[in-house]
């Protein structure tokens, strides 16, 4: 991080232009935040001026708004109801297809998609932690997966550090935040007036000599590591450890998971926001004509009926032990399958919960009294 | 262990219905073989490892392999019709097609434990996984101990291949133990859980390797029974069963603690196992 | 025991109307091009909405819309069913009891002696129920008004020999899978999708606007939890009873999801 800055160009605020141009330039098409009915979500980008400058999202649990920003910034809001997931792990997608003649003959066909080259403007640091996660489900080395890999690919990421939490946020505790410190191609630190440049890949760099940017001053770089410093000490929640795997699955009988069960909806939200969630469905859907069908994947959550099905029984038939399938996975389990938790901190099943469940809140009563490193 | 990889990590391939034999009202077996021929060839499984079937337009089912490894003239499944696509394959009849895709996940440590005496407890349907290892085992005879098979079922139907486990209750240094919750007229096995059967069992605990398939309650009870009479836990294997829907460690569906089922099982040693092992919800 | 057809039949099907508004007979007339390939793969032996007019013959596969609501319904339904292989209940009206169910907690002699100037005129039974209440129906289809997709779906896994599947899960699935927001989070408005099956899409939220209900629903849905949070955005007893008295009022577990409302209130 620190060498990261020490390479840093300035761009003034009026030039951010200049940005798009560059990466329109190297044959990417952007996409940036956009105000859609209240909040903001990342939309195809075609200048600056369309940015949603001078907003913050105030979230609590199970409630986002967008208010005005003081220091008419680009970047003050903590983030949006996704984050890039839905850019490389779609939320629908065909695998494959049969095709079958009129004697019942079976053929397969792939599908392979041809996703466009992206830059996504505005990305988090806690999206970066949880794509790097997201890749190594879906990229190991042994078995990588087709259509993601693919979409994966066309994407350069043009990070941001964050200013502004939310009070949902509580990416200083988990470790993958607010300034962002690998997996991005361009990095922006927005100050008063202008952004530090961190290039942070060759196609970064390839992007950041294009934009011909005077180095940054001393004085710029202590102001963005201030920053920084500043966002992580005003997160008001934390988890108490990054590694919460012991504590909670010595916690598998505890009350509380019966008491979060009667407020919780099951409707899968926090699944869906979640950056990190991986789980899908296959699915079929063959044509009327009876002659092809597509084989489809499809987001799925641990909190719907169907997940647990086995043949005669439901493995998980009850809301309790759904909500503790996701808590465990996400923050115990996750451990022995990638070696850390699958919990970035971004705060979305927080705000995006319609029931309020605060997931913090949730894994200091299951622990209470625990001893905390 | 041997683990065979699937042929490829595309879509399924074609293969046709050989034979199709009902074995009790709701339990069938598909002999399928893959139309490509160097596919077919290709193929390759250890026992203990499924294939994804897929049924044109409605899904894919993942199916244990119950025929034996060696067996070139085809690839045996046996199936319980249940739900929408396993009724949907029992209505198949020789020549029709189904798609394949396998082999996945990590099969019984049949080369690892030459030797020793070969304990198989199963419970229900879950003698279709282990049957595979009896064939194994039989076809490899000088290569094992003593054989016990124990199998327990509900109802006195539910047990299917009663002609082979009178067949294999015949032959030399071999023991076949059978129970049922609840007896019926004419059955010559006994009456109770499957549990009870143990401390008949004939074989050296010392050098011993239990093999389970079944509910999972009942594993539990058959692993302690078994460790009470001194079978080390590290000889101790049981197969899994979960939602699978990727059969390659992606949906997330199978997911039992930090493994996945698929991809990880669903042969698993009983010390990876048995800290969830019959824990509801998991 | 399965919903099934042989699948190298070409089924006869009939789609009868009861007390409905007729929505559901228009998913299929909605279905465009797939409503040709369909008359390809069935024989539509009955249809009175599409033109083919022949109730009393046996199909394979009866689409019933509508609720039960009359004298002369009770015993047409039973006529269909001893003539149908399998009965396939389709919409609110035919699940649920549908909107007009809305009368079932009320006086039926009084509010028709308010409305009608003849009430004699008026044959109508005290409730209106789902024709589950009547015969025994092989499948439900919820949604006021069942979508195409949902439609096609049965129509698919019947001819290929199979039982139609059975999607119980929420309708905020599909909102997700669409890449909305959530309404009830960004907007605070009492949003129905979490205890809603889906299968319309998350056709309202992909309108700005709140889920109120109409799929009927879903399976584990936590009415207690979403009462109270309506009620911590703001919403009266009252209107948290009106959110689950719409229109499946009549479904189970919206009933006793308002009636518990009710119930604190007094």
């Amino acid at each position: 991080m620190t060498s990261g800055f020490e390479h840093a160009g300035f761009l003034s605020v009026e030039h951010l232009n200049s940005l798009l141009a560059g990466l329109r330039a190297n044959a990417y098409q952007c996409l940036g935040p956009s105000v859609v009915n209240g909040a903001i979500v990342m939309r195809e980008l075609h200048t600056a001026d369309a940015l949603p400058r001078g907003l913050q999202a105030a979230q609590t649990a199970g409630q986002y708004r967008l208010t005005p920003d003081p220091e008419n910034r680009y970047f003050a809001w903590a983030n949006g109801p996704q984050a890039i997931k839905p850019q490389a792990f779609v939320p629908q997608e065909s695998l494959w297809r049969a095709e079958r003649d009129e004697s019942g003959v079976l053929q397969f066909v792939a599908v392979h998609p041809e996703p466009a080259r992206q830059a996504i403007i505005g990305v988090r640091a806690c999206d970066l932690a949880a794509l790097a996660l997201q890749d190594a489900h879906f990229l190991p080395d042994t078995r990588r997966d087709a259509h993601y890999a693919r979409r994966r690919e066309q994407l350069f990421l043009v990070a941001v550090q964050c200013a502004v939490p939310a009070a949902t946020c509580f990416c200083a505790s988990t470790g993958d935040g607010p300034t962002p410190t690998v997996g991005y191609d361009l990095m922006l630190v927005e100050l008063a007036d202008g952004f530090v440049v961190v290039p942070g890949s060759d196609k970064g760099e390839a992007v950041f000599r294009m934009l011909e940017l005077p180095a940054v001053t001393p004085q710029q770089i202590e102001a963005a590591r201030q920053q920084g410093l500043e966002a992580a000490a005003a997160q008001t929640r934390s988890l108490p450890s990054p590694d919460l795997r012991e504590a909670l699955m010595k916690q598998l009988e505890h009350p509380r998971w019966d008491e979060v069960a009667t407020r919780c909806l099951a409707c899968g939200n926090c699944t869906a926001v979640c950056p990190t969630c991986f789980c899908h469905a296959e699915t079929d859907t063959p044509v009327l004509d009876g002659r092809s069908s597509e084989h489809v994947r499809i987001w799925d959550s641990c909190f719907g009926e169907s997940h647990g099905h086995l043949h005669g029984f439901n493995v998980r038939p009850d809301i309790r032990s759904r909500y503790r399938q996701w808590l465990t996975h996400k923050l115990a389990t996750w451990h022995d399958q990638f070696g850390r938790s699958g919990c970035v901190g971004c705060g979305r099943c927080i705000a995006w919960c319609p029931a309020g469940i605060d997931l913090t809140e949730e894994v200091a009563a299951l622990t209470a009294g625990e001893a905390q490193p | 262990m041997k683990i065979h990889s699937p042929i490829d990590s595309g879509p399924p391939h074609a293969a046709t219905v050989l034979a199709r034999t009902q074995e009790s009202p709701t339990i069938f077996t598909l002999k399928l073989q893959l139309d490509d021929a160097a596919a077919q060839a290709a193929y390759r499984f250890a026992p203990g490892q499924f294939n994804m079937l897929y049924l044109y337009g409605v899904g894919e089912v993942p199916i244990s392999i119950m025929s034996d490894p060696g067996d070139r003239s085809g690839i045996g499944h046996t199936i319980r019709a249940l739900g929408r696509v396993t009724q949907g394959l029992s209505a198949l009849q020789p020549g029709d097609k189904v798609g394949l895709r396998g082999p996945f996940g990590r099969g019984w440590p049949l080369q690892e434990v030459g030797g020793n005496d070969i304990v198989l407890v199963t419970g229900g349907l879950g003698c279709a996984p282990v049957v595979s290892v009896i064939h194994y085992i039989l076809k490899r005879r000088e290569r094992f101990g003593k054989l016990v098979i124990i199998q327990g079922v509900k109802h006195t139907e539910d047990l299917i291949w009663r002609e082979q486990y009178d067949r294999w209750a015949k032959l030399p240094n071999t023991q076949v133990l059978v129970a049922a919750s609840q007896g019926g007229d004419k059955w010559p096995w006994h009456v109770g859980h499957v549990v009870e059967l143990f401390s008949l069992a004939r074989f050296d605990p010392t050098c011993a390797t239990a093999m389970m398939c079944g509910p999972e309650g009942m594993m539990r009870a058959a692993a302690d029974s078994l460790l009470q009479r001194g079978l080390s836990p590290m000889r101790l294997f049981l197969s899994m069963e979960r939602n699978m829907q990727c059969a390659v460690g992606r949906c997330g569906h199978c997911q039992f603690g930090g493994a996945f089922v698929c991809r990880d099982g669903p042969v698993f040693s009983w010390n990876e196992a048995k800290s969830l092992l019959g824990h509801r919800g998991f | 025991m399965a919903v099934t057809l042989q699948p190298s039949i070409k089924p006869r099907v009939a789609v009868h109307k009861f007390s409905s508004c007729d929505g559901c007979q228009l998913a299929f007339l909605n279905l465009g091009e797939d409503l040709l390939a369909l008359a390809e793969r069935v024989e539509l032996v009955h249809f009175a909405e599409a033109g083919p007019l022949d109730p009393d013959t046996d199909v394979d596969v009866a689409f019933v819309e509508g609720s039960v609501s009359t004298p002369e319904d009770q015993t047409r339904i039973q006529h269909i069913r001893q003539h149908s292989r399998l009965l396939i209940a389709i919409g609110a009206c035919a699940t649920s009891g549908g909107i007009q169910a809305l009368r079932n907690g009320s006086n039926r002699a009084e509010w028709v002696a308010q409305i009608y100037s003849h009430p004699e005129a008026i044959d109508s039974l005290e409730r209106s129920t789902p024709i589950a209440n009547h015969v025994k129906v092989d499948f439900e289809l919820w949604g006021c008004p069942v979508s195409g997709p949902q439609i096609l779906a049965v129509v698919n896994a019947l001819l290929l020999g199979v039982a139609p599947h059975d999607n119980a899960d929420k309708v905020c699935t599909e909102c997700k899978r669409r890449n909305l927001t959530c309404v009830m989070v960004s907007h605070g408005v009492a949003c129905m999708g979490p205890v809603t099956r889906a299968g319309c899409g998350a056709l309202c939220p992909g309108l700005g606007r709140d889920c109120y209900g109409c799929y009927g629903p879903a399976e584990n849905a936590n009415t207690d939890a979403l009462a109270a949070q309506f009620s911590h955005l703001g919403l009266t007893p009252r209107a948290i009873a009106r959110r689950f008295q719409s229109i499946n009022s009549q479904a189970p577990v919206f009933l006793a999801a308002a009636d518990k409302v009710r119930a604190r209130d007094d």
